[in-house]
């Protein structure tokens, strides 16, 4: 187990093309960090240069003490579970799981405690001797998970695992890999294009945006101050609404409703999370909005609304009734403002 | 199918079972001829009935008693034609899936001009390049040997493009996940990429050893010793009679002989062979 330290890393291809660049994280021992973003953010290209599949072209990874950017995958003490799994497919699960250890030289009898203990662990005792074929996808995923326990080693690294798992499935696996990693404590860099995923496995997220890190924080602190309106759309589902308004004089005017609020004056994107708007009350500075349609989800309906040409999403109780024509307001606390450059403004 | 009509079937049967007799008649023919005395085909008319001499002519085959004929024993020529098909095959098989796992596997410069060059070889059968094959092997001293049989043959682009695809269908993960697991790249070749292309390599076998046995042209060059006379190759010197009849009789039993072992390495290896061909999960 060790902390996992990333200074000013980059990755620049032969031909000039910047993948990633400038990024500084500091992954505590035993820490959960997700890293997330959007596809082609570079979040899989930091993964693979820790694991040491990718060269590291500018700054360092040190894993624990050591400086590993020279180093092989295989002497980084560190273990990858790949989307696809990456089972051999003509090993045996037992073999899959043993072949590491086999080729570092570990004693048959450890190898065969470890992989006792990891099949216990993960429930997959039952097929150790059969062929990933003949696995379903879950199981698959188990196995690829079983190989990297087995390591023991510093730390995890995900990429995309459940990706490939269905959605009922995926939401069981996400269940077992955070419990699993609190129990063995082990640090854990985890990759994922999901955001749901991201805010419900991490200690700590890791926004990534065109190969930089956009923002770092525990997924709560992510989620209720976004440091732009990137993170702020990217995180959390509905999309937080992003309106836009002007400050002037200490008012802020966005949707017809003017509002005091202590920014510069300027033009400005304001943020809404879909769970902060509620029907005006009289009185109440008020949005008028025009109800386009309703998402029923059972326990809440999302009401999706016009503004001045701008869409806008609320929720609702499952039995609060919407009208046409409705009045929407949301408390000045809740709001999210954001300059011109995207960039929160407090 | 498209239609599901009676006369359909029919018709495709009858198609195939021409395909079927067209193949092999002249086996059959090959066969017959064997089991009759040598003066039957003086008359010009071949018998289309087995006759009575087939234990005798096969006997005698193989019993090497037919000297006059061949100068060299039956079972000779089978093990050259085994030792140089054998070599062609393993040859080739070793040069290629080593060349294809440097070029899939590894960056190394020149590495697509290297892919390249392999790929131009493929215009350039024995048959083409025959002449100076001849006088590089003739100059190296490699008439009358096996190196001088199977080496000009072994090198060949066919099976290093196979090899190529096959190893390109192979995510790119289980090489990740192998060198995670400490495994360099000749572990890699072991441990991963053989048992993976091993119905492949099966096939390539077969296809292989029937091209190696089937040579014609190239011993009939590179061997003057009867010592290195191949099979398919000493059926040609066989009919080669000067002022006397050919003796069609063994000349057809050492053909029926000639073709079993490839029939054999079809046979037994058949499972692994379509297997090869048609496998495309990795």
């Amino acid at each position: 187990m060790a902390a996992i330290t990333i200074e000013n890393l980059g990755k620049t291809y032969t031909g000039g093309v910047s993948a990633v660049r400038g990024i500084d994280i500091d992954i505590r021992d035993g820490e959960f960090v997700v890293l997330v973003g959007p596809s082609g953010c570079g979040k899989s290209t930091l993964l693979r240069m820790i694991a040491g599949l990718e060269e590291i072209t500018e700054g360092e990874v040190r894993i624990g003490e050591r400086v590993v950017n020279r180093l092989e995958p295989a002497e980084r003490d560190i273990a990858m579970v790949f989307q696809n799994y990456a089972l051999y497919p003509h090993m045996s699960v037992r073999q899959n799981l043993s072949y590491g250890l086999k080729n570092r030289g570990t004693p048959k009898a450890e190898i065969a405690r470890r992989v006792d203990e990891a099949a216990r662990i993960l429930e997959i005792g039952a097929y150790l001797d059969r062929k990933p074929r003949a696995l379903s996808g879950g199981q698959r995923q188990r196995v690829a998970m079983g190989r990297a326990i087995v390591r023991e080693p510093a730390a995890f690294l995900f990429d995309e695992p459940l990706s490939n798992l269905d959605a009922k499935l995926r939401v069981s696996m996400r269940g077992e890999i955070r419990a699993l990693q609190k129990r063995l404590g082990t640090t854990s860099v985890y990759v994922t294009h999901d955001q749901l995923e991201a805010m419900t496995l991490a200690d700590r997220l890791v926004v990534l945006r065109d190969g930089e890190v956009e923002q770092i924080g525990a997924p709560l602190e992510v989620y209720r101050r976004p440091v732009s309106t990137f993170v702020a759309e990217f995180i959390g589902s509905p999309a937080m609404n992003m309106l836009d308004g002007e400050v002037a004089g200490g008012t802020l005017r966005v949707g017809g409703a003017s509002l005091p609020v202590g920014v510069a004056p300027g033009k400005v994107k304001v943020g809404m999370r879909a769970e902060d708007m509620r029907l005006a009350g009289l009185g109440e500075t008020a949005i008028p909005a025009r109800l386009a349609y309703v998402e029923e989800l059972g326990a809440q309906r999302l009401g999706h609304f016009e503004v001045e040409g701008q869409r806008l999403i609320a929720a609702f109780p499952a039995e609060q009734a919407l009208s046409d024509e409705i009045a929407l307001t949301v408390d000045p606390s809740a709001l999210h403002v954001f300059g011109a450059d995207g960039r929160r403004i407090d | 199918m498209v239609e599901n009509q009676r006369w359909l079937d029919i018709l495709a049967h009858i198609t195939l079972i021409l395909g079927v007799v067209v193949v092999a008649f002249p086996v059959y023919i090959a066969f017959i001829a064997s089991t009759h005395h040598p003066v039957e085909f003086m008359s010009g008319m071949m018998p289309l009935l087995p006759g009575d001499n087939m234990v005798n002519t096969y006997t005698e085959v193989l019993s090497g008693g037919v000297r006059a004929q061949m100068t060299v024993p039956l079972t000779l020529m089978l093990t050259n034609s085994l030792i140089m098909a054998l070599s062609i095959a393993i040859g080739k098989i070793v040069i290629s899936i080593l060349s294809a796992f440097a070029i899939v596997y590894f960056r190394f410069p020149f590495r697509m001009t290297a892919f390249w060059m392999i790929f131009i070889t493929l215009m350039l059968p024995v048959e083409v390049r025959i002449v100076p094959t001849f006088k590089v092997v003739a100059d190296l001293g490699l008439l009358n040997s096996y190196a001088g049989l199977s080496i000009p043959l072994i090198a060949s682009a066919t099976a290093t493009f196979l090899f190529r695809q096959v190893f390109l269908t192979i995510p790119d993960e289980l090489m990740e996940a192998a060198r995670i697991d400490g495994a360099g790249p000749m572990k890699f070749f072991r441990d991963i990429l053989l048992p993976l292309s091993r119905t492949n390599i099966a096939a390539l076998f077969v296809i292989l050893f029937i091209y190696g046995w089937n040579q014609y042209l190239w011993p009939i060059l590179v061997t003057t010793d009867a010592d290195f006379y191949t099979i398919v190759a000493g059926i040609k010197r066989m009919a080669d009679v000067v002022d006397s009849e050919p003796l069609w009789n063994f000349i057809m039993a050492t053909a029926v002989l000639a073709m079993l072992p490839p029939v054999l390495v079809v046979i037994f290896m058949q499972r692994l062979f379509v297997k090869g061909l048609v496998e495309t999960e990795k």
